[in-house]
Protein backbone atom coordinates (compact mmCIF):
# COMPACT_ATOMS: atom_id res chain seq x y z
CA UNK A 1 0.00 0.00 0.00
CA UNK A 2 1.15 3.58 -0.63
CA UNK A 3 1.68 6.24 1.00
CA UNK A 4 0.69 9.94 1.15
CA UNK A 5 3.24 13.01 1.08
CA UNK A 6 2.89 13.50 5.09
CA UNK A 7 3.44 9.67 5.98
CA UNK A 8 6.88 9.77 3.51
CA UNK A 9 8.02 12.90 5.38
CA UNK A 10 7.85 11.70 9.00
CA UNK A 11 8.35 8.47 8.06
CA UNK A 12 12.11 9.44 6.68
CA UNK A 13 12.22 12.10 9.89
CA UNK A 14 11.90 9.34 12.00
CA UNK A 15 14.18 6.87 10.18
CA UNK A 16 11.41 4.29 9.03
CA UNK A 17 10.83 2.79 6.31
CA UNK A 18 6.84 3.17 6.48
CA UNK A 19 4.54 4.66 8.95
CA UNK A 20 0.79 4.46 9.48
CA UNK A 21 -1.57 6.46 10.68
CA UNK A 22 -2.24 6.64 14.36
CA UNK A 23 0.90 5.71 15.06
CA UNK A 24 3.21 7.38 17.46
CA UNK A 25 6.74 8.24 15.56
CA UNK A 26 9.85 10.35 17.07
CA UNK A 27 11.09 12.81 14.14
CA UNK A 28 14.09 14.84 13.69
CA UNK A 29 13.06 18.56 13.13
CA UNK A 30 14.78 20.22 10.59
CA UNK A 31 13.08 24.29 11.35
CA UNK A 32 11.90 25.74 14.43
CA UNK A 33 10.46 29.29 15.04
CA UNK A 34 9.69 30.87 17.53
CA UNK A 35 8.26 34.32 18.60
CA UNK A 36 7.78 36.38 21.25
CA UNK A 37 4.71 35.46 22.89
CA UNK A 38 5.21 31.76 22.99
CA UNK A 39 8.78 31.47 22.88
CA UNK A 40 9.42 32.25 27.14
CA UNK A 41 8.86 28.96 28.66
CA UNK A 42 10.99 27.33 25.82
CA UNK A 43 14.37 29.46 26.81
CA UNK A 44 13.49 28.57 30.42
CA UNK A 45 13.25 25.03 29.75
CA UNK A 46 16.78 25.15 27.68
CA UNK A 47 17.78 27.00 30.61
CA UNK A 48 17.15 25.34 33.52
CA UNK A 49 16.39 21.38 32.36
CA UNK A 50 18.39 20.44 29.44
CA UNK A 51 21.85 23.10 30.35
CA UNK A 52 21.64 25.65 28.35
CA UNK A 53 22.75 24.63 24.89
CA UNK A 54 20.31 24.44 21.60
CA UNK A 55 20.78 21.29 19.57
CA UNK A 56 21.80 23.63 16.16
CA UNK A 57 21.90 27.05 16.32
CA UNK A 58 21.49 27.36 12.64
CA UNK A 59 17.89 25.25 12.83
CA UNK A 60 16.62 27.84 14.45
CA UNK A 61 14.75 30.89 13.44
CA UNK A 62 13.70 33.73 15.82
CA UNK A 63 10.76 35.82 14.46
CA UNK A 64 9.58 38.39 17.52
CA UNK A 65 6.40 39.58 15.42
CA UNK A 66 3.05 39.63 17.89
CA UNK A 67 3.67 42.48 19.86
CA UNK A 68 6.57 44.52 18.09
CA UNK A 69 7.27 46.59 18.08
CA UNK A 70 7.10 46.43 21.77
CA UNK A 71 3.76 47.31 22.37
CA UNK A 72 4.01 47.72 26.31
CA UNK A 73 6.70 46.97 28.80
CA UNK A 74 6.01 43.24 29.48
CA UNK A 75 6.54 42.78 25.98
CA UNK A 76 9.42 44.40 25.76
CA UNK A 77 10.49 42.16 28.53
CA UNK A 78 9.81 39.03 26.14
CA UNK A 79 11.36 40.23 23.17
CA UNK A 80 14.60 41.42 25.10
CA UNK A 81 14.23 37.76 26.33
CA UNK A 82 14.13 36.13 23.27
CA UNK A 83 16.98 38.24 21.11
CA UNK A 84 19.17 37.57 24.27
CA UNK A 85 18.65 34.13 24.27
CA UNK A 86 19.53 34.21 20.21
CA UNK A 87 22.64 36.31 21.04
CA UNK A 88 23.84 33.41 23.73
CA UNK A 89 23.05 30.80 21.54
CA UNK A 90 24.96 32.35 18.52
CA UNK A 91 21.92 31.99 16.63
CA UNK A 92 22.21 34.18 13.48
CA UNK A 93 18.58 33.71 11.82
CA UNK A 94 16.90 36.54 13.84
CA UNK A 95 14.26 38.84 12.14
CA UNK A 96 13.32 41.35 14.31
CA UNK A 97 12.81 45.28 14.51
CA UNK A 98 16.67 45.38 15.64
CA UNK A 99 17.09 44.04 12.35
CA UNK A 100 15.09 46.50 10.48
CA UNK A 101 13.72 43.42 8.59
CA UNK A 102 10.91 41.39 10.43
CA UNK A 103 7.19 40.37 9.88
CA UNK A 104 4.98 37.38 10.77
CA UNK A 105 6.90 34.66 11.36
CA UNK A 106 5.15 32.80 8.63
CA UNK A 107 5.60 35.15 5.59
CA UNK A 108 9.12 35.69 6.74
CA UNK A 109 10.13 32.07 6.79
CA UNK A 110 9.17 31.25 3.33
CA UNK A 111 10.14 33.98 1.58
CA UNK A 112 13.69 33.92 3.35
CA UNK A 113 14.09 30.17 1.96
CA UNK A 114 13.51 28.40 5.02
CA UNK A 115 10.73 26.18 3.87
CA UNK A 116 11.69 23.22 1.99
CA UNK A 117 9.90 20.48 0.18
CA UNK A 118 10.56 17.22 2.69
CA UNK A 119 11.21 18.94 5.41
CA UNK A 120 9.71 19.18 8.99
CA UNK A 121 9.05 22.11 10.55
CA UNK A 122 7.71 23.05 13.68
CA UNK A 123 6.45 26.16 15.49
CA UNK A 124 4.78 27.36 18.00
CA UNK A 125 1.96 29.33 16.88
CA UNK A 126 -0.87 27.37 15.39
CA UNK A 127 -0.84 28.80 12.17
CA UNK A 128 2.60 26.64 11.21
CA UNK A 129 0.85 24.06 9.17
CA UNK A 130 0.89 27.18 6.52
CA UNK A 131 4.59 26.00 5.40
CA UNK A 132 2.86 23.10 3.63
CA UNK A 133 2.18 25.22 1.28
CA UNK A 134 5.59 24.33 -0.17
CA UNK A 135 5.78 20.83 0.06
CA UNK A 136 6.80 20.44 4.23
CA UNK A 137 5.57 19.05 7.03
CA UNK A 138 5.05 21.29 9.30
CA UNK A 139 2.64 22.33 11.99
CA UNK A 140 2.37 24.33 15.15
CA UNK A 141 3.09 23.31 18.77
CA UNK A 142 3.10 24.26 22.76
CA UNK A 143 6.18 26.28 24.05
CA UNK A 144 6.83 22.76 26.17
CA UNK A 145 7.35 21.35 22.56
CA UNK A 146 9.40 24.13 21.45
CA UNK A 147 11.87 24.15 24.10
CA UNK A 148 12.35 20.31 24.04
CA UNK A 149 12.49 20.85 20.49
CA UNK A 150 15.37 23.41 20.80
CA UNK A 151 17.56 21.12 23.37
CA UNK A 152 16.80 17.89 21.49
CA UNK A 153 15.80 18.80 17.61
CA UNK A 154 13.25 15.95 17.53
CA UNK A 155 9.71 15.55 18.97
CA UNK A 156 6.94 13.12 18.86
CA UNK A 157 4.29 12.97 16.03
CA UNK A 158 0.77 10.98 15.88
CA UNK A 159 1.15 9.97 12.61
CA UNK A 160 -2.40 12.12 11.00
CA UNK A 161 -5.37 10.38 8.75
CA UNK A 162 -4.93 12.45 5.65
CA UNK A 163 -7.98 14.24 3.85
CA UNK A 164 -7.63 14.80 0.22
CA UNK A 165 -9.40 18.08 -1.01
CA UNK A 166 -9.15 18.26 -4.77
CA UNK A 167 -10.27 21.43 -6.64
CA UNK A 168 -10.69 20.93 -10.09
CA UNK A 169 -11.39 24.15 -12.84
CA UNK A 170 -10.45 27.30 -12.79
CA UNK A 171 -11.51 29.83 -10.25
CA UNK A 172 -13.50 32.70 -11.08
CA UNK A 173 -12.56 36.18 -11.15
CA UNK A 174 -12.98 37.83 -7.86
CA UNK A 175 -12.66 34.20 -6.43
CA UNK A 176 -9.63 34.19 -4.03
CA UNK A 177 -7.92 30.88 -2.05
CA UNK A 178 -9.59 32.66 0.68
CA UNK A 179 -12.37 32.06 -0.38
CA UNK A 180 -12.36 28.40 -1.57
CA UNK A 181 -10.49 27.81 2.07
CA UNK A 182 -13.43 29.15 3.70
CA UNK A 183 -16.22 27.42 1.90
CA UNK A 184 -14.08 23.91 3.09
CA UNK A 185 -14.02 25.23 6.53
CA UNK A 186 -17.41 25.66 6.17
CA UNK A 187 -18.28 22.28 4.29
CA UNK A 188 -15.71 20.74 7.27
CA UNK A 189 -16.61 22.31 10.18
CA UNK A 190 -14.35 23.57 13.13
CA UNK A 191 -13.00 20.30 13.96
CA UNK A 192 -14.00 18.23 10.55
CA UNK A 193 -9.92 17.70 9.81
CA UNK A 194 -9.30 16.91 13.85
CA UNK A 195 -5.99 15.49 13.98
CA UNK A 196 -5.28 15.18 10.36
CA UNK A 197 -3.29 16.48 7.52
CA UNK A 198 -5.27 18.12 5.04
CA UNK A 199 -3.52 17.42 1.23
CA UNK A 200 -4.62 20.24 -1.76
CA UNK A 201 -4.19 19.28 -5.45
CA UNK A 202 -6.42 19.51 -8.49
CA UNK A 203 -6.05 21.87 -12.00
CA UNK A 204 -7.14 24.67 -9.65
CA UNK A 205 -4.50 24.65 -6.96
CA UNK A 206 -2.17 24.00 -9.75
CA UNK A 207 -2.67 27.43 -11.60
CA UNK A 208 -2.56 29.12 -7.63
CA UNK A 209 0.32 31.13 -7.29
CA UNK A 210 2.53 30.31 -4.08
CA UNK A 211 0.88 33.00 -2.24
CA UNK A 212 -1.99 31.95 -2.56
CA UNK A 213 -1.95 28.78 -2.06
CA UNK A 214 -0.15 29.71 1.80
CA UNK A 215 -3.87 30.97 2.38
CA UNK A 216 -5.09 27.83 1.94
CA UNK A 217 -2.21 25.56 4.13
CA UNK A 218 -2.09 28.66 6.85
CA UNK A 219 -5.81 27.88 7.52
CA UNK A 220 -5.84 24.13 8.15
CA UNK A 221 -5.73 24.51 11.57
CA UNK A 222 -9.11 26.14 11.93
CA UNK A 223 -10.60 22.86 10.35
CA UNK A 224 -8.67 21.07 13.49
CA UNK A 225 -5.65 19.81 11.28
CA UNK A 226 -2.49 19.28 12.26
CA UNK A 227 -1.73 20.50 9.01
CA UNK A 228 -1.73 20.98 4.81
CA UNK A 229 -0.14 20.38 2.84
CA UNK A 230 0.47 20.81 -1.48
CA UNK A 231 2.40 18.50 -3.51
CA UNK A 232 5.49 20.69 -5.09
CA UNK A 233 5.25 21.80 -8.21
CA UNK A 234 7.59 23.66 -10.67
CA UNK A 235 6.08 26.95 -9.10
CA UNK A 236 7.57 25.18 -5.84
CA UNK A 237 10.60 24.64 -7.03
CA UNK A 238 11.48 28.00 -8.29
CA UNK A 239 10.26 29.50 -5.29
CA UNK A 240 12.17 28.00 -3.44
CA UNK A 241 15.47 27.32 -5.37
CA UNK A 242 15.56 31.56 -5.84
CA UNK A 243 15.94 32.01 -1.93
CA UNK A 244 18.28 29.20 -0.93
CA UNK A 245 21.32 27.28 -1.82
CA UNK A 246 20.41 24.32 0.54
CA UNK A 247 19.68 20.78 -0.65
CA UNK A 248 16.41 19.31 -0.65
CA UNK A 249 14.42 16.29 -1.59
CA UNK A 250 10.81 16.85 -2.66
CA UNK A 251 8.10 13.75 -1.45
CA UNK A 252 5.16 12.73 -3.48
CA UNK A 253 1.91 11.03 -2.19
CA UNK A 254 1.73 7.74 -4.35
CA UNK A 255 -0.79 6.81 -6.35
CA UNK A 256 -2.54 4.30 -4.48
CA UNK A 257 -1.96 6.24 -0.88
CA UNK A 258 -4.77 6.00 1.52
CA UNK A 259 -6.87 8.94 2.13
CA UNK A 260 -9.25 8.71 5.68
CA UNK A 261 -11.75 11.15 3.43
CA UNK A 262 -11.78 13.16 -0.19
CA UNK A 263 -13.95 16.07 -1.24
CA UNK A 264 -13.69 17.37 -4.51
CA UNK A 265 -14.89 20.96 -5.66
CA UNK A 266 -15.30 22.24 -9.25
CA UNK A 267 -13.72 25.60 -8.48
CA UNK A 268 -16.30 27.22 -11.11
CA UNK A 269 -19.30 26.37 -7.97
CA UNK A 270 -17.05 28.75 -5.82
CA UNK A 271 -18.37 32.73 -4.65
CA UNK A 272 -17.08 35.19 -2.29
CA UNK A 273 -17.98 34.15 1.16
CA UNK A 274 -17.70 35.64 4.63
CA UNK A 275 -17.07 33.51 7.81
CA UNK A 276 -19.56 34.95 10.45
CA UNK A 277 -18.94 35.22 13.94
CA UNK A 278 -17.88 33.98 16.03
CA UNK A 279 -16.07 30.65 14.54
CA UNK A 280 -14.37 30.47 10.82
CA UNK A 281 -17.01 27.71 9.88
CA UNK A 282 -19.59 30.51 9.76
CA UNK A 283 -19.54 30.51 6.32
CA UNK A 284 -22.57 32.48 4.04
CA UNK A 285 -22.08 34.19 0.61
CA UNK A 286 -20.96 37.62 1.18
CA UNK A 287 -23.50 39.19 -0.47
CA UNK A 288 -26.02 37.57 1.94
CA UNK A 289 -24.64 39.54 4.59
CA UNK A 290 -25.18 43.32 3.31
CA UNK A 291 -27.26 44.04 6.20
CA UNK A 292 -23.89 44.34 8.19
CA UNK A 293 -22.70 47.39 8.62
CA UNK A 294 -18.62 47.77 9.72
CA UNK A 295 -16.30 50.01 11.60
CA UNK A 296 -13.55 48.61 10.64
CA UNK A 297 -11.53 46.88 7.44
CA UNK A 298 -8.14 44.90 8.17
CA UNK A 299 -6.21 43.87 5.43
CA UNK A 300 -3.27 41.91 7.03
CA UNK A 301 -1.88 39.29 8.72
CA UNK A 302 -0.19 35.61 7.48
CA UNK A 303 -3.81 35.05 5.85
CA UNK A 304 -4.31 38.16 4.05
CA UNK A 305 -1.23 40.22 4.41
CA UNK A 306 0.79 38.52 1.56
CA UNK A 307 1.79 41.23 -1.69
CA UNK A 308 -1.06 39.68 -3.68
CA UNK A 309 -3.66 40.48 -0.99
CA UNK A 310 -2.75 44.43 -1.44
CA UNK A 311 -2.59 43.49 -5.34
CA UNK A 312 -5.86 42.15 -5.07
CA UNK A 313 -7.40 44.92 -2.70
CA UNK A 314 -5.49 47.94 -4.67
CA UNK A 315 -7.26 46.72 -7.98
CA UNK A 316 -10.40 47.23 -6.07
CA UNK A 317 -9.77 50.55 -4.25
CA UNK A 318 -7.81 52.48 -7.28
CA UNK A 319 -9.63 55.94 -7.32
CA UNK A 320 -12.05 55.24 -4.99
CA UNK A 321 -12.89 56.60 -1.44
CA UNK A 322 -13.25 54.56 1.62
CA UNK A 323 -16.53 54.94 3.50
CA UNK A 324 -16.87 58.15 5.76
CA UNK A 325 -16.26 57.05 9.37
CA UNK A 326 -15.18 53.70 9.39
CA UNK A 327 -11.23 52.51 9.77
CA UNK A 328 -9.05 51.30 6.58
CA UNK A 329 -5.82 49.40 8.36
CA UNK A 330 -3.37 48.21 5.42
CA UNK A 331 -1.11 45.98 7.74
CA UNK A 332 2.03 44.31 5.57
CA UNK A 333 2.75 41.02 7.17
CA UNK A 334 6.37 41.85 6.26
CA UNK A 335 8.57 45.07 6.05
CA UNK A 336 9.60 43.44 2.75
CA UNK A 337 5.94 43.42 1.71
CA UNK A 338 6.08 47.29 3.23
CA UNK A 339 8.67 48.30 1.15
CA UNK A 340 7.06 46.34 -2.21
CA UNK A 341 3.49 48.24 -1.90
CA UNK A 342 4.99 51.43 -1.46
CA UNK A 343 7.85 51.26 -4.61
CA UNK A 344 4.72 49.95 -6.78
CA UNK A 345 2.40 52.55 -5.67
CA UNK A 346 -0.31 50.36 -3.81
CA UNK A 347 0.30 52.83 -0.86
CA UNK A 348 -0.70 55.83 -2.93
CA UNK A 349 -4.05 54.11 -3.68
CA UNK A 350 -4.68 52.55 -0.10
CA UNK A 351 -3.83 56.34 1.26
CA UNK A 352 -5.60 58.29 -1.59
CA UNK A 353 -8.70 55.56 -0.33
CA UNK A 354 -8.79 56.78 3.43
CA UNK A 355 -6.19 53.61 4.28
CA UNK A 356 -4.01 53.77 7.04
CA UNK A 357 -0.57 52.08 7.19
CA UNK A 358 0.33 49.67 10.39
CA UNK A 359 3.41 48.85 11.09
CA UNK A 360 4.33 44.99 9.75
CA UNK A 361 3.54 42.31 12.31
CA UNK A 362 0.74 40.13 14.07
CA UNK A 363 -0.98 43.66 15.67
CA UNK A 364 -4.69 43.20 15.55
CA UNK A 365 -5.16 40.10 14.02
CA UNK A 366 -5.26 38.50 17.52
CA UNK A 367 -6.49 41.56 19.34
CA UNK A 368 -3.03 42.15 20.41
CA UNK A 369 -2.35 45.85 19.24
CA UNK A 370 -2.49 48.16 16.24
CA UNK A 371 -6.25 48.18 15.58
CA UNK A 372 -8.28 46.43 18.04
CA UNK A 373 -11.93 46.76 18.31
CA UNK A 374 -14.23 48.35 21.15
CA UNK A 375 -17.27 47.26 22.35
CA UNK A 376 -20.03 46.63 19.59
CA UNK A 377 -17.70 46.99 16.98
CA UNK A 378 -17.50 44.91 13.74
CA UNK A 379 -14.76 44.63 11.12
CA UNK A 380 -14.27 42.56 7.74
CA UNK A 381 -10.99 40.90 8.14
CA UNK A 382 -8.79 39.10 5.79
CA UNK A 383 -7.21 36.90 8.96
CA UNK A 384 -8.12 33.59 10.15
CA UNK A 385 -9.98 33.85 12.90
CA UNK A 386 -13.22 35.45 14.31
CA UNK A 387 -13.44 33.80 17.98
CA UNK A 388 -15.70 35.64 20.86
CA UNK A 389 -13.06 38.78 21.73
CA UNK A 390 -10.10 37.76 19.20
CA UNK A 391 -9.29 40.83 17.80
CA UNK A 392 -10.53 43.03 20.47
CA UNK A 393 -13.73 43.24 23.16
CA UNK A 394 -15.57 40.53 24.08
CA UNK A 395 -18.60 42.03 22.61
CA UNK A 396 -17.09 43.01 19.12
CA UNK A 397 -17.28 41.38 16.06
CA UNK A 398 -15.09 39.99 13.19
CA UNK A 399 -16.08 38.78 9.76
CA UNK A 400 -13.28 36.84 8.08
CA UNK A 401 -13.00 37.35 3.77
CA UNK A 402 -11.10 37.50 0.92
CA UNK A 403 -8.68 41.00 0.28
CA UNK A 404 -11.12 41.52 -2.56
CA UNK A 405 -14.51 41.12 -0.30
CA UNK A 406 -12.59 43.53 2.42
CA UNK A 407 -11.56 46.35 -0.49
CA UNK A 408 -15.26 46.23 -1.79
CA UNK A 409 -16.72 46.59 2.15
CA UNK A 410 -14.29 49.25 2.97
CA UNK A 411 -16.15 51.36 -0.16
CA UNK A 412 -19.45 50.22 0.71
CA UNK A 413 -19.29 50.39 4.38
CA UNK A 414 -21.08 47.38 4.33
CA UNK A 415 -20.52 43.83 3.99
CA UNK A 416 -20.51 43.21 0.10
CA UNK A 417 -19.38 41.43 -2.76
CA UNK B 1 0.00 8.18 37.03
CA UNK B 2 -2.02 6.87 39.42
CA UNK B 3 -4.93 7.99 41.84
CA UNK B 4 -8.08 9.37 42.32
CA UNK B 5 -9.06 12.95 41.19
CA UNK B 6 -12.63 14.49 43.31
CA UNK B 7 -13.77 17.94 42.61
CA UNK B 8 -17.10 19.79 41.43
CA UNK B 9 -17.73 20.10 37.34
CA UNK B 10 -17.68 22.88 35.33
CA UNK B 11 -19.71 21.99 32.40
CA UNK B 12 -19.01 23.90 28.92
CA UNK B 13 -19.96 22.82 25.39
CA UNK B 14 -18.68 22.53 21.50
CA UNK B 15 -15.65 24.63 20.33
CA UNK B 16 -14.36 26.28 23.19
CA UNK B 17 -11.51 28.06 22.27
CA UNK B 18 -7.77 29.16 22.79
CA UNK B 19 -9.47 33.00 23.24
CA UNK B 20 -12.08 32.26 25.59
CA UNK B 21 -9.54 30.20 27.77
CA UNK B 22 -7.11 32.70 28.32
CA UNK B 23 -7.72 36.07 25.88
CA UNK B 24 -4.54 37.32 23.99
CA UNK B 25 -4.51 40.50 26.00
CA UNK B 26 -3.58 38.68 28.51
CA UNK B 27 -0.67 36.90 26.63
CA UNK B 28 2.32 39.47 27.91
CA UNK B 29 3.33 36.52 30.29
CA UNK B 30 3.65 32.70 31.15
CA UNK B 31 3.30 33.39 34.90
CA UNK B 32 1.04 30.73 36.24
CA UNK B 33 -1.06 32.79 39.03
CA UNK B 34 -1.40 35.86 36.74
CA UNK B 35 -2.94 33.93 33.84
CA UNK B 36 -4.71 31.95 36.22
CA UNK B 37 -6.58 35.53 37.12
CA UNK B 38 -7.83 36.00 33.70
CA UNK B 39 -8.80 31.96 32.85
CA UNK B 40 -11.95 31.43 30.99
CA UNK B 41 -12.51 35.72 30.94
CA UNK B 42 -14.37 35.81 27.71
CA UNK B 43 -16.25 32.75 28.10
CA UNK B 44 -19.83 32.51 26.41
CA UNK B 45 -22.00 34.29 29.86
CA UNK B 46 -24.09 31.44 28.88
CA UNK B 47 -22.44 28.86 30.48
CA UNK B 48 -22.04 30.95 34.30
CA UNK B 49 -18.92 32.72 35.63
CA UNK B 50 -16.12 30.41 35.91
CA UNK B 51 -14.11 32.47 38.16
CA UNK B 52 -15.70 33.85 41.67
CA UNK B 53 -15.73 37.93 42.63
CA UNK B 54 -12.25 36.96 44.03
CA UNK B 55 -10.96 35.61 40.76
CA UNK B 56 -10.42 32.29 42.09
CA UNK B 57 -12.02 28.92 40.45
CA UNK B 58 -14.40 27.15 42.80
CA UNK B 59 -13.92 24.27 40.57
CA UNK B 60 -11.78 20.98 40.16
CA UNK B 61 -12.88 19.41 36.77
CA UNK B 62 -13.98 20.78 33.39
CA UNK B 63 -16.41 18.95 31.28
CA UNK B 64 -16.43 20.03 27.75
CA UNK B 65 -17.78 18.31 24.68
CA UNK B 66 -15.84 18.46 20.89
CA UNK B 67 -12.81 20.27 19.77
CA UNK B 68 -11.73 21.52 23.66
CA UNK B 69 -8.49 23.99 23.33
CA UNK B 70 -9.29 24.79 19.88
CA UNK B 71 -7.33 27.60 17.74
CA UNK B 72 -3.96 29.28 18.74
CA UNK B 73 -0.87 27.35 20.09
CA UNK B 74 -0.68 28.65 23.56
CA UNK B 75 0.45 26.42 26.41
CA UNK B 76 -0.60 29.58 28.70
CA UNK B 77 -4.18 27.70 28.09
CA UNK B 78 -3.66 24.45 29.74
CA UNK B 79 -1.02 26.60 32.34
CA UNK B 80 -3.80 29.42 33.47
CA UNK B 81 -6.00 26.13 34.10
CA UNK B 82 -3.93 24.14 35.89
CA UNK B 83 -2.91 27.37 38.15
CA UNK B 84 -6.62 28.06 38.55
CA UNK B 85 -6.95 25.07 40.16
CA UNK B 86 -8.26 22.56 37.31
CA UNK B 87 -6.78 18.71 37.57
CA UNK B 88 -8.66 17.33 34.74
CA UNK B 89 -10.73 18.11 31.45
CA UNK B 90 -13.27 15.82 30.55
CA UNK B 91 -13.83 15.95 26.81
CA UNK B 92 -15.18 13.88 23.91
CA UNK B 93 -12.66 15.38 21.68
CA UNK B 94 -9.87 17.74 22.36
CA UNK B 95 -7.95 20.12 19.38
CA UNK B 96 -4.70 18.50 18.98
CA UNK B 97 -2.34 21.32 20.15
CA UNK B 98 -4.39 21.63 23.51
CA UNK B 99 -4.20 18.51 24.09
CA UNK B 100 -0.36 18.08 23.63
CA UNK B 101 0.16 21.18 25.80
CA UNK B 102 -1.71 19.49 28.58
CA UNK B 103 0.80 16.00 28.18
CA UNK B 104 3.62 17.52 27.22
CA UNK B 105 3.42 20.28 29.83
CA UNK B 106 3.55 18.10 32.70
CA UNK B 107 0.94 19.83 35.09
CA UNK B 108 -1.22 17.61 36.03
CA UNK B 109 -4.47 18.63 34.15
CA UNK B 110 -4.93 15.99 32.41
CA UNK B 111 -7.15 15.80 28.87
CA UNK B 112 -9.45 12.96 29.37
CA UNK B 113 -11.45 12.04 26.15
CA UNK B 114 -14.30 9.92 26.42
CA UNK B 115 -16.51 8.81 24.00
CA UNK B 116 -19.75 8.92 26.95
CA UNK B 117 -23.11 11.16 26.31
CA UNK B 118 -21.99 13.67 28.67
CA UNK B 119 -24.97 15.90 29.47
CA UNK B 120 -25.63 14.26 32.79
CA UNK B 121 -23.22 16.13 34.22
CA UNK B 122 -24.04 19.63 35.79
CA UNK B 123 -22.34 22.87 36.57
CA UNK B 124 -21.27 22.14 40.56
CA UNK B 125 -21.97 17.96 40.15
CA UNK B 126 -19.11 16.31 42.28
CA UNK B 127 -17.26 14.07 39.86
CA UNK B 128 -14.77 11.05 41.27
CA UNK B 129 -12.14 10.19 38.53
CA UNK B 130 -9.88 6.92 38.56
CA UNK B 131 -7.41 7.72 36.22
CA UNK B 132 -6.41 3.47 36.91
CA UNK B 133 -9.86 2.48 35.88
CA UNK B 134 -10.50 5.53 33.81
CA UNK B 135 -13.68 5.77 34.50
CA UNK B 136 -15.86 8.80 36.16
CA UNK B 137 -18.45 8.58 38.37
CA UNK B 138 -20.78 11.53 38.94
CA UNK B 139 -22.04 11.65 42.78
CA UNK B 140 -25.08 9.72 43.76
CA UNK B 141 -25.69 9.13 39.59
CA UNK B 142 -23.96 6.73 36.78
CA UNK B 143 -20.27 6.05 35.97
CA UNK B 144 -18.60 6.05 32.04
CA UNK B 145 -15.89 4.98 30.61
CA UNK B 146 -12.36 7.12 29.41
CA UNK B 147 -10.59 6.61 26.68
CA UNK B 148 -6.50 5.25 26.94
CA UNK B 149 -3.75 7.13 26.22
CA UNK B 150 -2.58 4.88 24.18
CA UNK B 151 1.57 5.26 23.28
CA UNK B 152 2.00 8.85 24.77
CA UNK B 153 0.88 7.48 28.35
CA UNK B 154 4.46 6.73 28.86
CA UNK B 155 4.96 10.80 28.81
CA UNK B 156 2.12 11.40 30.78
CA UNK B 157 3.73 9.06 33.42
CA UNK B 158 7.15 10.52 33.21
CA UNK B 159 5.09 13.78 34.31
CA UNK B 160 5.73 15.28 31.08
CA UNK B 161 7.38 15.84 27.93
CA UNK B 162 10.81 17.19 29.65
CA UNK B 163 10.58 14.71 32.36
CA UNK B 164 10.48 11.84 29.23
CA UNK B 165 13.36 13.63 27.02
CA UNK B 166 15.52 13.92 30.31
CA UNK B 167 15.11 10.53 30.82
CA UNK B 168 15.62 9.01 27.96
CA UNK B 169 18.60 11.07 27.41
Amino acid sequence: MGMTITEKILARAAGKKTVTPGEVVFAGVDIALAHDVTSDLAIDIVEKDFGGQVWDPAKIIILPDHGVPNKDIQVAMLVKKLLDFAAAQKIKNIFSVETGDYGVCHTMLPYRGFVRPGQVIVGADSHTCQHGSLGAFSTGIGSTELGNVFATGRLWFRVPETIKIEVNGRLPDGVLAKDLVLRVIGDLGVDGALYMAMEWSGKAIDALSIDERMTLTNMAIECGAKSGIIAPDQKTLNFVRARTPEKFEPLYSDPDAEYARALTYQAEDLAPVVAKPFSPANVVPARDCRDVRVDQVYIGSCTGGKYEDFAAAARILYGKKKSPGIRLLIVPATTEIQRQIIKDGLYDIFMDAGGVLVSAGCNACLGYHGGVLAAGETAVSTTNRNFRGRMGHVDSRVYLASPITAAKTAIAGYITD
Amino acid sequence: MAGVIKGRAFVVGDNIDTDQIIPARYLTTMEPSTLARNAMRDLEPKYGAFLDAQNKCPYQIIVARDNFGCGSSREHAPIALAAAGIRAVIANSFARIYYRNSINGGRSIYPLETAADLSPVKTGDELEIDLDKLTVKISGGQTFALKDFGPVKEIIDCGGLTAYNKKHG
